[in-house]
């Protein structure tokens, strides 16, 4: 493949995903503040909590909007533009797909319409379904689409049919209930009601330092930091579980998001450090200039040991015959005689020369699970690109702290009824905004940028991922995207002003 | 249940899912018949309103059709999604590009700081309705005259370099689809189908007897050109050649006749056409001669027939659905081109939501259609586009 095709492929994916992850949190974690709000409507019969309920809709739809827009193209373009990895998984890819548009889209799509214009065509507690149905919707939808992502960073429940050249499913309970599944969907749908929780403190606070809408900005603020609170602890669980998992599976990932380079046991976790860019997997630099290590908690969080052994990105390139981890040189090689050998199968097959193609089966079967890294020429490829990987992993999890603490100091001025005249807590409030969505970003950054360079792990690089295009293509729809996305963001931002600035009323 | 079917019945199975979503997509495309016609029936700002949001409040059904569409195509035949996706780049980019601006469009519209000013959106909007259903059946078009790609799955097991399993053997990247003269009158009868059946949803829907009139004005002058582009499509394709496949061999082979064979050798299927077809026909002399303002219904469910069977006469019946003019044995097959035997299975059993589905659609279209869209409403109303 063509090196500025990939490139260019991987700024197309990271770029749209980047943009449609900008509105999806808050449409998450908003459905369910809306719900909740028109539920105390519906019992309470208190016509404010209608107009709040309200007023939180239309911000609601406004960003919804967008985030459809944005989304489209994400699942189209694992045919536009990553063909070779449709065809090598779409038997297993497709389907979460498939089920998130049969059982997540229609139900938001058809509910949807009813939220914003039943108003007076349904009944009060139809239209109350029709709202906990769009959450219910958008969460379900969340759930397909990161088991989706779960099973590329952590392959189950399937086999490679060597006549189709294609990786097919053989047990969907195992895809749905894969343990990387289950902990992406539950620390990704919790940034989500962070970051709506946010969205809803923040936009209050503003109100209340402005003086304006006094009793619907406490209200909102209110319901707000109790969701955001629960929310962020449950973060901070499902953070610690999928830590857990990615030692397991993605050792490198996590080398890397720590930036050990050597691995021991009873290993440290830093803290904070300030990582020397000089260092790399080939030379005896020092890894970091500076950090803060807090002893062996790393060995604890991700082998449930203090003294437990962590592999470094240097035992997983060079190997560790102490901890019986094999070199990436010698999987490389192991990956190349599977590829030879399925050439080998199917050529035997055409012949129809059955002794011939048991005999290559066997080979590729035997080396199976090392066929991606075939595909590499140097060991050093494997690793991710550690700085960034690095610094978002530790800004993310600061900031997930933080979220804690400004939850907990809202809802205690709430409950001491010190919260207007608290500017400081009012503006820390407003300017936590961003700080949601860079915290939920940073860990997709982890997340997509940790597993570099494979498309699947272990199986597929994403440099054997991509279409047959030129990448001039490429780079023109890139900057087409890159363009009416932020054109369309702009728009958004100008139109929530305003209608936040108009207010409830 | 689904495990006791052979993996060619499963693969027919989903086929006619297939064909079923493609043909609700293609009827659900009155939206962006009807956003093509915004300026032409509505005539003062009010009426444009009012057309706007009787469309627009279905708008996301639409969409979600043709992300489902996709989706299910990208389960159930991976190839295919894996061949044309990434094979016609460029006319599937500006399909996908005509949706992304459909979708912030109905939102932003009258929004206040909405940037780009009322009469973008709306240029947005008509931009979706005609590269949105020209596009989409000049591809399917492509289904009965081919495209020029190849397939080579052992390209995986080169070291290096290693190239696409699929390689689209044209620098137009999709484009020439359009100057196929074949697939460009299927793009028009899609386009002029979606315009007539926006204007009969529109009449349907709005309580207002000026934008009933022009409505029915943009029936009867949608339908000249629709009956002519059909009618030259369908006399192309049942005279014309297709791609058929050795049931003993796999071989594909060009076969004169095949689509009008297919259609006579499954008389099901050529039933459901000329019953589409005759729906169609009475839909429209429903509104043009009666004033009926029900119109909608019998040409819906006339599209929805009519267009099944074009998926059926495309994929059954020894049929490569996705034929390759370049190296016919790179053709897709239902057969070649499917997921396994447990995918198909574990997707079978998802499906049978498909009727519950479809029920609280249902339920929700009659609860929100049930009362007609008004002036005053665009006045009064608590959220409107």
């Amino acid at each position: 493949m063509e090196e500025a095709l990939v490139d260019w492929s991987r700024a197309q994916f990271a770029l749209t995903a980047i943009y449609h992850w900008l509105f999806v949190p808050l449409t998450l974690g908003l459905s369910f503040i809306m719900a909740i709000m028109e539920t105390i409507y519906v019992k309470t019969g208190n016509i404010r909590w209608k107009k709040t309920t309200q007023f939180w809709m239309t911000l609601f739809g406004i960003n919804f909007a967008i985030g459809v827009a944005t989304g489209i193209i994400l699942e189209f373009e694992f045919g536009t533009n990553w063909s070779n990895y449709s065809w090598f998984v779409g038997d297993i890819f497709g389907a979460p797909l498939a089920i998130e548009g049969i059982m997540a889209f229609f139900l938001e799509s058809a509910f949807l319409a009813v939220m914003f214009f039943g108003w007076e065509r349904v009944s009060k507690k139809f239209h109350l379904t029709a709202t906990w149905l769009v959450a219910l919707g958008s969460n379900l939808s969340a759930l397909w689409i990161l088991v989706a992502n779960a099973w590329m960073q952590h392959p189950v429940g399937m086999s490679f049919n060597p006549d189709t050249a294609r990786n097919e499913m053989g047990d969907f309970w195992d895809v749905l209930f894969n343990p990387t599944a289950i902990d992406k969907f539950l620390h990704t749908i919790s940034s989500g009601y962070v970051i709506g929780s946010l969205f809803v403190i923040g936009i209050s606070a503003w109100y209340i330092l402005k003086n304006r809408h006094i009793k619907f900005a406490r209200h909102s603020m209110l319901v707000g930091a109790i969701f955001g609170i629960v929310s962020s602890l449950f973060i901070v669980l499902t953070g610690d579980s999928s830590g857990h998992h990615v030692a397991r599976t993605q050792p490198m990932k996590l080398a890397a998001m720590e930036g050990l380079y050597k691995g021991k046991e009873g290993a440290n976790l830093v803290a904070f450090g300030v990582l020397n860019p000089d260092k790399e997997v080939h030379n005896d630099e020092e890894a970091f200039h500076f950090k803060i290590s807090i002893p062996r908690l790393l060995s604890l969080l991700a082998e449930r040991d203090m003294d437990a052994y962590v592999p470094g990105m240097e035992d997983l390139v060079y190997g560790n015959d102490q901890y019986n981890i094999p070199s990436t040189q010698s999987r490389m090689a192991k990956g190349q005689k599977a590829l030879k050998a399925l050439k080998k199968y199917n050529e035997a097959s055409k012949a129809q020369n059955d002794s011939l193609a048991a005999l290559h089966i066997g080979t590729f079967e035997d080396n199976y699970r090392h066929m991606g890294y075939g595909y590499f020429e140097e060991p050093e490829e494997t690793v991710p690109p550690v700085g960034l990987t690095f610094y978002s992993f530790h800004f993310m999890v600061i900031l997930g702290f933080y979220f804690v603490l400004l939850f907990a100091l809202v809802i205690w001025s709430h409950l001491n009824d010190t919260l207007v005249k608290k500017r400081y807590l009012l503006k820390m409030a407003l300017w936590s905004i961003p700080l949601g969505y860079l915290a939920s970003i940073l860990g997709w950054v982890v997340s997509e940028v940790g597993r570099q360079p494979w498309t699947i792990q272990d199986l597929l690089p994403v440099s054997i991922s991509t279409s047959h295009l030129n990448a001039a293509n490429v780079q023109f729809t890139f900057w087409l995207f890159a363009g009416i996305f932020t054109i369309l963001l702009i728009a958004e931002v100008s139109i929530m002003t305003r209608q936040i600035k108009t207010g409830p009323n | 249940m689904f495990e006791t079917l052979s993996h060619l019945a499963l693969q027919q199975y989903w086929w006619v899912i297939i064909s079923l979503l493609g043909a609700i997509l293609v009827f659900l495309m009155f939206i962006q018949g009807g956003q093509t016609l915004v300026g032409q029936i509505g005539k003062s700002a009010t009426q444009k309103d009012m057309i706007v949001n009787t469309l627009g409040r279905k708008w996301e059904l639409g969409f979600t059709t043709l992300v489902v569409f996709g989706g299910a195509l990208f389960a159930s035949f991976p190839p295919f999604y894996a061949t044309s996706f990434g094979g016609a780049y460029w006319v599937w980019i500006l399909i996908l590009f005509s949706f992304i601006i459909q979708a912030i469009s109905y939102e932003f519209r009258k929004k206040p700081g909405n940037i780009l000013g009322q009469k973008t959106y709306e240029t947005f909007l008509f931009i979706n309705g005609l590269i949105g259903t020209l596009l989409i059946g000049a591809v399917v078009g492509s289904f009965f005259t081919g495209s020029e790609f190849s397939v080579d799955k052992m390209r995986m097991a080169t070291i290096a370099p290693v190239s696409s399993i699929t390689r689209w053997e044209n620098t137009t990247r999709g484009l020439e689809i359009l100057a196929n003269f074949q697939n460009l009158l299927l793009g028009l009868t899609v386009f002029f189908l979606a315009r007539i059946q926006g204007a009969l949803y529109v009449i349907n829907t709005v309580d207002d007897q000026a934008i009933f009139d022009n409505s029915r004005k943009q029936v009867i002058y949608n339908t000249i050109p629709f009956l002519l582009v059909f009618l030259g499509f369908t006399a192309m394709l049942l005279t014309g050649e297709g791609f058929a496949v050795d049931p003993g061999t796999e071989e594909v082979f060009v076969e004169p006749l095949k689509y009008l064979h297919n259609l006579l050798e499954m008389p099901l299927i050529g039933i459901f056409f000329l019953a589409g077809v005759l729906a169609i026909l009475t839909g429209l002399g429903m509104t043009i001669f009666r004033n009926s303002k029900t119109g909608i219904w019998p040409v819906g469910a006339g599209t929805v027939l009519t267009v099944f069977s074009l998926f059926c006469i495309a994929g059954f019946n020894h049929t490569a659905f996705y034929p390759s003019t370049y190296d016919l044995q790179s053709s897709l097959t239902i057969q070649n081109s499917s997921s396994s035997h447990y995918t198909l299975t574990a997707m079978s059993y998802v499906s049978l939501l498909v009727p519950v589905v479809i029920g609280y659609i249902w339920y929700v279209w009659r609860a929100m259609n049930k009362q007609k869209i008004t002036a005053e409403e665009m006045e009064t109303g608590e959220h409107n586009y």
